[in-house]
């Protein structure tokens, strides 16, 4: 366990620490190395859509009826009201309501 | 911290000056850093619920408080320290420790493409700045700030502001779900497990430009789907990410 060998753990948070900023910074530096052609460009503004997508359909698919319920919710408001904290609030809503009724 | 080219507004910006008199080119200043760390105050609850979380598992893996906040302090991500934290080796080998790093990046690689977005909106900024502010990037104030500059902002203390705001929630956070041990409700009662993905869902809304300009985003979710599906893991966002990342260059302009 974690107590047991105290400074193991300290030189494996450092090695961790280093690792997670190397992913922070890597994209910025990489890209400012790189010419940005019409290709890339394109490829970049696909970026945000790209990731966003990836991480919150499979939740969306894993969550079942209450998730899917909530986050329709939350679309739907946003469709309507284009305000991103009252389409939250209203899915967060939705869920902890169909967390009452079993879902 | 003398340096010729210290700008006066970052020491001292409530005294006017001509950057911040004209918000169009106010750099780093104090108003940027307070709007950004009032913009992600909505994540606020669920980065409570999540730091209590790991708290919580921290406490049951027998580490000490001061270690628990140190790894947030010092890691600052939450999806890591968990995933580690559960894997955590019985006795810490060259391989073990090796295998922790690999996890730590697999997860946090999602972070090497959000940086990349970065550098359209910070690129003209000095690195001495830049780098540091990295340091605190994390989701919320990331897609705070694309909103920001999206509406016109151009202030890059926005997303430290954000960034420190959830830094400071984070690690603190941590100690009630430490001190309470096991006791932290189930967050799915009000909601707060998705409050994280509202919000994306609420930000894909405006990103959605019709189909024929959206490929990204639907190969994205699908690719992101079916790996999930075949491989589980973390997997699907690094494969949903790349494949809505290629497909992006047929869209239309």
């Amino acid at each position: 366990m974690i107590e047991k060998d105290a400074f193991g753990f300290f030189v494996v948070l450092a090695a961790m620490t280093a690792v997670v900023y190397v992913t922070r910074i890597a994209g910025y530096w990489l890209i400012g190395r790189l010419v940005i052609g019409p290709r890339l460009r394109r490829m970049l503004d696909a970026l945000p859509g790209s990731i966003i997508a990836a991480t919150v359909v499979p939740t969306l698919v894993q969550g079942g009826p209450r998730a899917i319920v909530a986050l329709s919710a939350t679309a739907l408001v946003m469709i309507v009201v284009r305000r991103d904290f009252f389409a939250v609030l209203a899915g967060v809503a939705v869920a902890a309501g169909a967390f009452a009724f079993g879902l | 911290m003398t340096s010729p080219e210290t700008n006066p507004a970052d020491t001292n910006p409530d005294k006017a000056n001509p950057d911040t008199a004209n918000p169009e080119t106010a750099r780093w200043t104090f108003a940027g850093f307070r709007r950004g760390a009032l913009d992600v105050l909505p994540f606020v609850p669920g980065i409570t619920g999540f730091a209590m979380a790991y708290g919580t598992v921290a406490a049951r893996k027998g580490m000490t408080l001061f270690e628990t906040l140190l790894m947030s302090a010092t890691v600052f991500a939450g999806v890591v320290q968990m995933v580690v934290l559960d894997s955590w080796p019985e006795t810490l080998t060259v391989a073990s420790v090796a295998g922790i790093l690999a996890l730590t990046a697999l997860v946090n690689a999602r972070y090497i493409m959000i940086g990349a977005t970065l550098r359209p909106l910070l690129g003209g900024e000095p690195a001495r700045k830049v780098y540091p502010t990295l340091f605190f990037l994390v989701e919320p104030p990331w897609l705070m700030s694309l909103r920001y500059y999206s509406k016109g902002g151009r202030d890059p203390a926005h997303m430290l502001g954000g960034g420190v705001a959830m830094y400071v929630t984070w690690v603190t956070m941590a100690i009630p779900g430490f001190i309470a041990g096991a006791s932290v409700g189930n967050p799915k009662q009000f909601g707060i497990d998705l409050v994280m993905p509202a919000f994306f869902v609420a930000m894909l809304v405006p990103l959605w430009r019709g189909p024929r300009r959206s490929y990204g985003l639907i190969v994205g979710g699908v690719a992101a789907l079916a790996t999930d599906f075949l491989f589980g893991g973390f997997w699907y966002l690094i494969v949903g990410t790349l494949a809505g990342c290629f497909a992006g260059v047929f869209n239309d302009d």
